[in-house]
């Protein structure tokens, strides 16, 4: 009786790893599938004819004739350039976010000036704004700037701070024993001295952690880079994909094409899981929520 | 009040060897002031510029005109005497209760089971990770992958449908099926990562207590009620709020589903309402005052999260 309930409860955990990843199959199964069999091949679970075109013809490596004769509306995708943008668009906001958090979170928690817990619970009470009301002002703020389609206009709202990632990090330096910053002081450090050779240092878990769940956000974001970088020199994968979907014709959309395109968007989260999953993981509990 | 309440977290937060810390330092009281101003200055910058300046700016555009193109006009309450007599806001604000409705209790209910699931059977991580892979994937190529999944001619669900013998259906363009739907592949979508929210959660649950139950000859079932329920309450009362102020900004999967048409009303939900108002017809004014009324909805669901975080911190730490 209790193997039988332990046999049905790995059942479950089992059809759950399924659907969980069967999805992900389809996707890949679709991207190697030439269009002209997508009819012919669509309940089948392995292409008939295996291909790389659709990736070639995304990247922008056919011609023109050629993508179009493999299933392509015609339209230029350069999906070669928007995975760049992708990776420059997460990259810059997971390195300087978090650097800039690190040093603000390390004053509030750890630096002695007057009005600290007043400004501390101002930035803290900002958590309480949901991101719609802010981004109105701040595409009319980026728009007077005549930043739109910039990658200024980009990251500018997220490269300087989030208020999560601030207050994260307090928590995390209120933690540290002060002794040790106090012996560096001692040797004769200032401030930056402590913060630079012995707080980030020892840091290297919490930065890792904020770091991570800042570009896997990055990654995800969509509204706000549809909003101000739209065009061709700073369109990310997110944006791409939509307009894919929104420029191949309603009535016969070019499946290959667009889950060649979704592959790409989910390969380098996959590396990320593969080399840093144990972190992420492991991270994941209910005080790192976002 | 505000303030009270950071106190009191970092109280909490402060270690232990604190005070005697301080009593040491009394003889030379050090000010940081130059230091701390230098530390602050990019991440106060991006908040002053980027958070509190837009707030007061989207309040002031909240009771103007504002269009974009010429300068706001202001008018005062309007923009709240017209939104609340408008039809198509409080139909959105339905839609989107229909989906968070279906989306998290599926997701909570799934993400339980497969919370228990785990700490019961296994600490794998390479199995968590799997897991988590849905959560890492933008929800772009979520809506894409399910919209191919689902399409209504070579859908392979909708093969599997004709192979039980069951008709074929048009997930996501049926009025009726279209906002189920969306909720339930985001569900697909965020089970995993609520799950090991919740495990992470069922890990801090002393094991002492499944042992002493085991021998009181508690099954599994009897297990998970009377101890893991209760000992997870706070974790979660948590990630149920935290996962409701998520759901209810739901943007992307929409966003995807309406394509180049715009989104039908079935599936109008409120940021999608506040985006087409902002963005296709330009009433920023309108648009403001309708956030602003979403982020009271969301400020309260916030509140609520910080008191249960103190909460759960005093009860599990």
């Amino acid at each position: 009786m209790r193997r039988i309930g332990t046999l049905a409860a790995w059942a479950m955990l089992a059809l759950a790893l399924v659907l969980t990843l069967f999805p992900f199959y389809w996707m890949v199964r679709t991207a190697l599938t030439p269009a002209a069999d997508l009819y012919a091949d669509s309940g089948a679970l392995f292409p008939s004819n295996p291909t790389l075109v659709n990736f070639q013809r995304i990247l922008g490596l056919t011609t023109q004739e050629e993508a179009r004769a493999a299933g392509g509306s015609g339209a230029r995708i350069d999906f070669a350039r928007y995975l760049l943008n992708s990776v420059v668009y997460s990259g810059l906001i997971a390195t300087l976010q978090t650097f800039f958090c690190a040093m603000a979170g390390y004053a509030f928690a750890r630096l002695r000036f007057p009005g600290r817990e007043v400004v501390f619970g101002i930035v803290i009470a900002a958590l309480m704004v949901p991101p719609i009301f802010t981004l109105l002002p701040n595409f009319v703020l980026v728009k007077n700037l005549d930043w739109v389609n910039t990658f200024a206009g980009m990251v500018a709202p997220s490269i300087l701070m989030t208020p999560f990632a601030v207050f994260f990090l307090r928590q995390f330096f209120l933690s540290i024993p002060r002794d040790v910053e106090e012996a560096a002081r001692l040797d004769g450090n200032g401030a930056w001295g402590v913060f630079w050779r012995i707080v980030l240092p020892m840091s290297r878990g919490p930065l890792i952690t904020i770091g991570l769940t800042t570009t896997v956000w990055a990654w995800k974001d969509y509204l706000w880079p549809l909003l101000v970088g739209r065009e061709e020199q700073t369109r990310v994968l997110t944006v791409a994909l939509g307009v894919f979907l929104q420029q191949s014709p309603n009535t016969r959309p070019d499946w290959t094409g667009l889950m060649a395109g979704s592959t790409l968007s989910v390969l380098p989260v996959l590396i990320l899981l593969i080399f840093l999953g144990r972190r992420l993981v492991q991270s994941l509990n209910f005080s790192g929520i976002k | 009040m505000r303030t009270m309440r950071t106190e009191e977290r970092s109280q909490l937060a402060e270690p232990p060897n604190d005070a005697g810390a301080a009593r040491r330092r009394r003889p030379r009281p050090r000010d940081d002031r130059r230091a701390a101003w230098l530390f602050l200055v990019p991440a106060l910058a991006g908040f002053v510029i980027f958070y509190g300046y837009p707030t007061v700016r989207g309040v002031w555009y909240s009771l103007t005109d504002y269009n974009l193109l010429s300068d706001p006009t202001f008018v005062g309450g309007d923009n709240y005497a017209q939104i609340v007599r408008d039809p198509q806001f409080w139909h959105s604000l339905g839609v989107t209760g229909y989906y968070v409705v279906i989306n998290i209790g599926s997701q909570m209910l799934l993400g339980l089971l497969l919370a228990a699931l785990m700490h019961r059977l296994t600490r794998s991580v390479a199995l968590r990770a799997m897991l988590l892979l849905p959560w890492l994937v933008p929800n772009v190529t979520v809506g894409l992958l399910w919209i191919w999944l689902l399409d209504a001619d070579l859908g392979f669900v909708n093969h599997l449908l004709k192979a039980l013998g069951l008709g074929t259906v048009g997930f996501f363009v049926s009025p009726d099926w279209a906002m189920p739907t969306i909720g339930l592949v985001n569900t697909w979508a965020y089970t995993g990562y609520t799950a090991l929210l919740l495990y992470a959660g069922m890990l801090q649950i002393p094991p002492h207590l499944y042992e002493s139950a085991a021998l009181d000859g508690a099954g599994e079932l009897r297990m998970f009620r009377s101890v893991t329920l209760p000992m997870l309450r706070p974790v979660l009362a948590l990630v149920l709020v935290v996962s409701l102020i998520g759901s209810f900004q739901i943007f992307d999967t929409v966003a995807v589903a309406a394509g180049g048409r715009g989104a039908s009303s079935a599936i109008r939900v409120i940021y999608y309402f506040i985006y087409q108002q902002a963005f296709q017809y330009f009433h920023m004014g309108y648009a403001s005052a309708a956030a602003l009324l979403l982020a009271l909805i969301l400020g309260v669901l916030t509140v609520v999260q910080l008191r249960l975080l103190r909460a759960s911190r005093s009860d599990l730490a």
